[in-house]
């Protein structure tokens, strides 16, 4: 049993790499695996450096192959293992997540997004929402939380055991190199304070009795024979999965109520539309946010009642509309217009939305 | 009236007597590996401790085939979920079972840095010189001259490289004070069997064991009962069978 | 005011990201919301190094922006850089005896220092930096002094415990720093 660190609400001023740390040992997390990539490697020197007082294991992998099938291995032992990633880390890592989908694994990683395709940045970017909601030779099974800053990773970040464990499916934590590198103040709390009681794990293999006397063998597989025989597998998931979505999606409306041009954007970006709202409320232009807080499963109902409410809409990323084709899909026989403003790679700042707010005033979107 | 009295097959206790028939094709040898591994499990009494882990390929057959607690991964990726269950579980007795591409080809770095790491596990590659259930292909192991679908006149090592020597590069770079490094071959199942309980023991004092097993692949050598005993002597000779690293202390 | 956006950019090793870290500290301990990120790059030395950081009395939204109130570049390839930073309401403060050359930006005013050349005659090459924290302060004026001091203390307590005669080196070079550019920035 790992030894957790915070008793008490204590404020402090952290990076979020060094929140995420602080958040998996409030969440009781055992055993973190990694392997050093940017912008996420301070998660890592955190755990580290925090060993000695939590006395919760790590290791440093050779690669993100195995940062994620050995994290596969600390969960089936029956530890709350996590792990971390980034860009093409995240690409490599994809193997061990599909099979973590597939064997039902509440595999918990954050992903701290960078620039891409290939190496490119090592800064920010929301690149690898599709990658991280979808990524593998799935379906996507999987849960993403979708932050936008400090508070966010802390909450999210326990959230995120509870609801891997709960559900069995591989739940992320998705943030990107700003949030991972910045620093602003965030209170840090004891799970339990807030009502918060974390699910209690178990060991998928060498669990309680002895086999042959007690319990059979277990024999966990991902291969099957028949085609049948995996729809059968899959069509369970699915309903599995459609049962979950109904407990577990999240969104945020911010002067959504009223708002003739809705700003639909996830992560730190939502967090610009906000500054930008204020100040187009300002100025008299009626301008709101939807927020998808799990960008997968999405949030369906409210989204749709937002979108028919306003008149335009505004999709904003730091990537070419990765969000916006998964919530399109969703909105199937709306006719509200639309608009974008994407900028891949790099941040999306309250200005840029104002701007393009003001021109969406003076010549509608007719998309 | 004749009554016709039967005896049930021979089995050790580790392995699991519901699977029926084996699933593996004639003549191959993954069943008396596996079954060498069973019985080394029953000498030791590590079937309540053991995790066996099985890789993609012909290996993943073995999946239901032990009475132990069993995952099956991706190809070439054992070696990381077994050293990251027993990095969790210090109790747990992992093996990684597979085959020589997924150990030496798609899993060679984790065989790499398990070794140098000397991760508390055995590691147990299945070398038949080539990938059976995808169809026969060349493997890192495919020996000189030898036909694959994917060498059709014969491996040419100036082309392709000569064969990979598993149990030569993992004693070169294991940890010689924690480390069992061996290779054995199923044309001596006595000597497989107590090759494997060192193997286990040195994991059980908290070590690192590798042990190579040359094995048959009749179906895709295209070889009858002569010839695919002469080409496992043939591998005996490109492939030596001994031990290469036994730590200080560890007895047969 | 509502909230004060400034840009530090210079060469990695000017100690760019030490003296944000430092005004972050005590703006955070001052009981103000603050946001601040560090530019990184590939090159973890040798490239040009950003800070961008916010000071505020209500939360902070944006994480980056788009124009900094005020923006201060240490290098010829700072000035090339941080042009992006600047409109017509920024201060650019640049240094005179590190630049060839002077930013041309269409901004309210362009203030020349020449802290490098006054930390190596006067003080030590060493607190070049510190001098710059005390340019910002001044040029700001959100935090106080004896803010940025009690955070100067969290970093670098531990230096100036061993060496006392650092902490006077140090507080000078604040003190320069704000004299530097208290006369040029009302008008």
């Amino acid at each position: 049993m790992v030894k957790k660190l915070i008793e008490k609400d204590t404020k402090m001023f952290l990076t979020g790499n060094e929140v995420l740390a602080y958040a998996a040992n409030a969440a009781e997390a055992d055993f973190m695996y990694g392997y050093p990539i940017t912008p996420q490697n301070e998660i890592m020197h955190t755990w580290c450096k925090l060993l000695p007082k939590t006395e919760a294991g790590f290791l440093q992998t050779e690669d993100e192959i195995s940062a994620g099938f050995s994290t596969i291995g600390g969960i089936l032992a029956g530890k709350r293992a996590f792990t971390a990633t980034a860009g093409p880390g995240n690409v490599i890592m994809q193997d061990a997540q599909s099979m973590a989908e597939m064997m039902r694994i509440p595999f918990v990683c954050a992903v701290m997004q960078r620039g891409g395709p290939s190496t490119a940045t090592v800064i920010y970017a929301q690149q690898e929402t599709r990658l991280t909601c979808f990524g593998g030779n799935g379906e996507g099974f999987r849960i993403v939380y979708s932050t936008a800053g400090h508070q966010d990773l802390y909450d999210y970040m326990i959230k995120a055991f509870n609801t891997a464990w709960t559900y069995k499916f591989p739940t992320y934590v998705l943030a990107d190199g700003y949030q991972g590198k910045m620093r602003e103040p965030v209170m840090l709390y004891d799970p339990k304070s807030r009502g918060i009681e974390m699910v209690p794990v178990t060991p998928y293999l060498l669990g309680e009795g002895e086999i042959g006397k007690d319990r059979k063998s277990v024999h966990l597989r991902n291969t099957y024979n028949m085609e049948e025989e995996l729809m059968e597998v899959l069509d369970q998931y699915q309903e599995d999965y459609n049962k979950m979505a109904e407990e577990v999606a999240e969104y945020q409306e911010y002067k959504a109520e009223d708002a003739e041009i809705l700003v639909i954007a996830h992560g730190i970006v939502a967090r610009s539309a906000v500054t930008a709202i204020d100040e187009l409320r300002a100025k008299g232009i009626k301008a709101g946010l939807f927020r998808p807080i799990t960008i997968r499963p999405l949030a369906v109902k409210p989204l749709r009642a937002a979108v028919q409410r306003a008149k335009q809409i505004l999709f904003t990323e730091s990537a070419n509309g990765q969000l916006a084709q998964m919530v399109l899909e969703k909105l199937y026989g709306l006719t509200t217009p639309y608009s974008t403003l994407y900028k891949m790679g790099v941040g999306v700042t309250g200005d840029d939305i104002v701007q393009k707010v003001e021109q969406m005033v003076k010549t509608p979107a007719t998309v | 009236m004749t009554q016709i009295l039967t005896l049930p097959p021979s089995l050790p206790n580790a392995q699991n007597a519901e699977v029926g028939a084996s699933k593996f094709c004639p003549g191959c040898g993954h069943g008396m590996i596996l079954k060498s591994l069973a019985f080394a499990i029953d000498d030791l009494n590590l079937k309540q401790k053991a995790v066996f882990g099985c890789d993609i390929g012909c290996s993943l057959l073995s999946w239901n085939y032990m009475d132990l607690d069993t995952v099956q991964t991706h190809h070439g990726r054992t070696t990381p979920v077994i050293y990251g269950l027993t990095r969790a579980n210090h109790e747990a007795i992992g093996i990684a079972y597979m085959g020589d591409g997924g150990g030496l080809a798609i899993g060679s770095q984790h065989l790499v840095n398990a070794t140098v790491r000397a991760e508390r596990m055995l590691i147990i590659v299945a070398n038949n010189t080539n990938y059976g259930m995808t169809g026969g292909q060349m493997s890192p192991t495919t020996m000189p001259g030898q036909r694959t679908e994917t060498t059709p006149y014969g491996r040419d090592c100036e082309v392709t490289g000569r064969p990979a020597k598993g149990a030569e590069m993992v004693a070169a770079i294991a940890d010689p004070n924690k480390s069992y490094v061996a290779r054995a071959s199923v044309s001596n199942l006595r000597k497989l069997r107590s090759t494997f309980k060192k193997a286990l023991k040195n994991v059980e004092m908290g070590g690192f064991s590798f042990v190579e097993v040359l094995s048959l692949c009749p179906l895709n050598w295209r070889t009858n009962n002569v010839d695919t005993w002469g080409r496992l002597a043939q591998m005996e000779e490109c492939f030596e069978v001994k031990e290469f690293l036994v730590r200080e202390g560890l007895e047969g | 005011m509502a909230r004060t956006k400034m840009v530090l950019a210079g060469e990695g090793g000017q100690g760019v990201q030490s003296v944000a870290k430092i005004l972050v500290e005590a703006g955070y301990e001052a009981g103000k919301q603050v946001l601040y990120i560090p530019n990184f790059g590939v090159e973890q030395r040798g490239g040009v190094s950003i800070a961008f950081c916010q000071i505020a009395d209500e939360k902070i939204g944006e994480p980056r922006f788009a124009k900094g109130d005020i923006v201060i570049m240490l290098s010829d390839r700072a000035i090339d850089r941080c042009d992006t930073y600047v409109d017509e309401n920024a201060i650019v403060v640049y240094d005179t005896s590190v630049c060839t050359k002077k930013p041309e930006c269409k901004c309210k005013k362009i203030i020349g220092i020449d802290a490098n050349r006054i930390a190596n005659e006067q003080l030590s090459a060493r607190v070049f930096n510190i001098i710059i924290l005390g340019v910002l302060i001044a040029a700001t004026n959100v935090l106080e002094v004896s803010d940025i001091k009690n955070a100067m203390e969290l970093a670098l307590g531990k230096k100036f415990d061993a060496k006392p005669e650092l902490r006077e080196l140090n507080y000078k070079a604040l003190e320069m720093g704000m004299n530097m550019i208290k006369d040029k920035v009302g008008a």
